[in-house]
């Protein structure tokens, strides 16, 4: 058994209370950074503990922090991301029912590095009960003078609000995100300038994930060195929640050290492969990463050595894909997901996603031709020319199809069918 | 029109916050959970709080999955058809669906009960194939399951 922070006070029916989060040491790190810790000593700790953003990105979150310049103009903001909607992830959806006071400690802390005056907890409508959830232990929280003015007598004043979407996909990218909360039509806008700079309402805002944010009490408390040694990599720092999803026997979320292997997440702590079900391959990390085939079985599961493999980890949700699943027709759900999903602002993305689909429609339905190889590689080089990075993300899969599956693509071509439907 | 109480408590809403915009899902949700959905009084109303041309909520309306600019059913059982529950089966629980309501994806019953809308990803892939029914979440479906669902809908509803 692995070290468990996150997860530490995890039930298996309900979620935890105040005062159970507190008699294991919650809010005991806000008490001492409000006491002893200036702003800029809490921004070192996060930038010398390496937390990557658990988002997807792995932007580093101490950096993020520290883009908000000394002297930006106030009031800041500081907005959590629960907007989780790429399939295969619900990584934030547990942590929230889990351990509430968790993030929302996480969140003053946060809020305290850039001296925001609130927080936004940005959440989907199928996330209703987290929502309410939410909204209680913040009210709870408030009570017992952890939220408000004046904290513990601090001088820093904090408040916590939580702002329901009405559910869209692009709405968990950053600009996004920040249109929606103004209530504006959720396209993302490129920078710069930048939300640490210019975000919601032009002022300085921080958005970092549930996950990232639920990680910074621990490392507050606990130091960077000790978060950096819970990696079983070098060069990796803490554990990661892995949710994992598909042909295996315990699908679920894990709490794990970065860098454990793939294999040892199948088969010790999901259950195995299904009865009857072989692996031939894995999302390591939501939708919009690329597919992991056998020969990668046992990689070391961290942002690093992924990358180094042209793969991604996105936010650590797997996909398991069995022997008798076809990966055309994987790929033809995924795409059809990303074309319903495209925010439509910009053409490579809105009408490629739709071509893309068509092709792969064709294909699996025997209508393919060999043509339709090269023609797919072509239109996905040019979704990396879309305006955001919705659109790179959309065709990692079929990418990916193309580089490790090109033999299933052309049996179906040669079959003129589904050689997996009988 | 909205019932009093309902358009104050909006109004006084939007009059404390610094920001009446950062409002506008929520004031459309609440109007379309009182009509059932967001009809053109429905959106000229929200509008008319808002204080924002109703062409600019109509362009927010219709970007959203959780907001209906068509009426729905009483029960809006929305199945989720994403890779996941793909792999386990969600096409068989959609056209199970399909075959017990005498429907089409998209559609509503007769009676007006039920509609059957397909949606992305609804997070909880670990237990698919999951469906929502007003938000609420039913998960490792089975034709079973879903009858006895149904049944307890249908009651309630009487
Ligand atoms: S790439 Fe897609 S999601 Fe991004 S702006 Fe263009 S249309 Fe919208
Ligand atoms: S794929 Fe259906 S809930 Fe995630």
């Amino acid at each position: 058994m692995y070290p468990q922070v996150l997860f530490k006070n995890r039930k298996p029916d309900r979620i935890t209370t105040i005062e159970e989060y507190q008699q294991n040491g919650g809010y005991e790190a806000l008490a001492q950074v409000l006491k002893n810790k200036s702003v800029k000593q809490v921004k070192q700790v996060i930038n010398d503990a390496v937390l990557l953003g658990r988002g997807g990105a792995a932007f580093p979150s101490g950096v993020k922090l520290e883009t908000v310049a000394e002297n930006a103009p106030f009031p800041r903001y500081l907005v959590c991301n629960a907007d989780e909607m790429e399939p295969g992830t619900f990584k934030d959806r547990v942590l929230i029912h889990a351990d509430p006071h968790q993030l929302i400690e996480g969140m003053i802390l946060a809020g305290y590095a850039v001296l925001a005056e609130k927080g936004i907890i940005f959440i989907r409508p199928e996330y209703e009960n987290a929502a309410r959830i939410l909204e209680r232990e913040i009210d709870i929280a408030k009570q017992a003078g952890f939220l408000g003015s004046n904290i513990m007598g601090s001088g820093y004043s904090f408040n916590l609000d939580v702002h329901r979407s009405g559910g869209r996909y692009i709405c968990g990218e950053v600009t996004a995100q920040l249109n929606a909360l103004m209530g504006k039509r959720p396209n993302p806008k490129q920078p710069p300038p930048y939300p640490t700079e210019k975000g919601l309402w032009d002022q300085p805002t921080v958005i970092q994930n549930v996950e990232t944010l639920c990680c910074i009490p621990h490392i507050m408390k606990n130091g960077a060195d000790w978060f950096k040694n819970l990696a079983l990599t070098k060069g990796a720092a803490g554990t990661k929640i892995f949710g994992i999803s598909g042909k295996v026997n315990k699908p679920g979320c894990y709490e794990l050290p970065l860098g454990v292997r793939l294999s040892e997440i199948i088969e010790k702590h999901a259950g195995g492969m299904t009865a009857g079900s072989e692996f031939k391959a894995c999302l390591p990390g939501g939708a919009s990463t690329r597919f992991l085939t056998k020969e990668f079985y046992n990689i070391e599961m961290d942002f690093q050595t992924l990358k180094n493999a042209g793969h991604r980890l996105g936010t650590a949700a797997i996909m398991v894909f069995d022997h008798k699943t076809c990966m055309v027709g994987a790929t033809l759900n995924l795409m059809e997901f990303f074309a319903r999903e495209s925010c439509g602002w910009c053409t490579p993305c809105r009408e490629g996603t739709q071509y893309i689909k068509d092709l792969l429609w064709r294909i699996e339905n025997g209508q393919g031709e060999e043509s339709f190889i090269p023609l797919l590689k072509k239109i996905c080089k040019y979704l990396w020319n879309a305006y955001c990075a919705f659109a790179p993300g959309a065709v990692s899969p079929v990418e990916s199809l193309l580089t490790y599956f090109e033999d299933e693509v052309m049996e179906h071509i040669e079959q003129k069918k589904c050689p997996f439907k009988t | 029109m909205l019932p009093i109480e309902l358009k104050e408590s909006l109004k006084t809403r939007i009059e404390q916050s610094s920001h009446p915009k950062e409002l506008v899902v929520d004031v459309m949700m609440a109007v379309q959970e009182h009509y059932g959905y967001l009809s053109d009084e429905a959106l000229d109303e929200s509008a008319q709080l808002l204080n924002l041309p109703p062409m600019e909520l109509e362009e927010i309306a219709t970007f959203y999955t959780f907001i209906y600019r068509e009426p729905v059913g009483r029960y809006v059982i929305h199945v989720c058809d994403s890779v996941v529950c793909w792999m386990n089966g969600a096409e068989s629980i959609q056209d199970y669906l399909c075959r017990k309501l005498e429907i089409k994806p998209g559609e509503t019953t007769k009676d007006g009960l039920f509609t059957l809308l397909p949606v992305c990803c609804i997070g909880y892939c670990d237990r698919s194939p999951a469906i929502l029914i007003n938000k609420k979440v039913y998960g490792e479906l089975t034709p079973g399951k879903l009858d006895s669902i149904l049944e307890k809908l249908r009651k309630e509803a009487e």
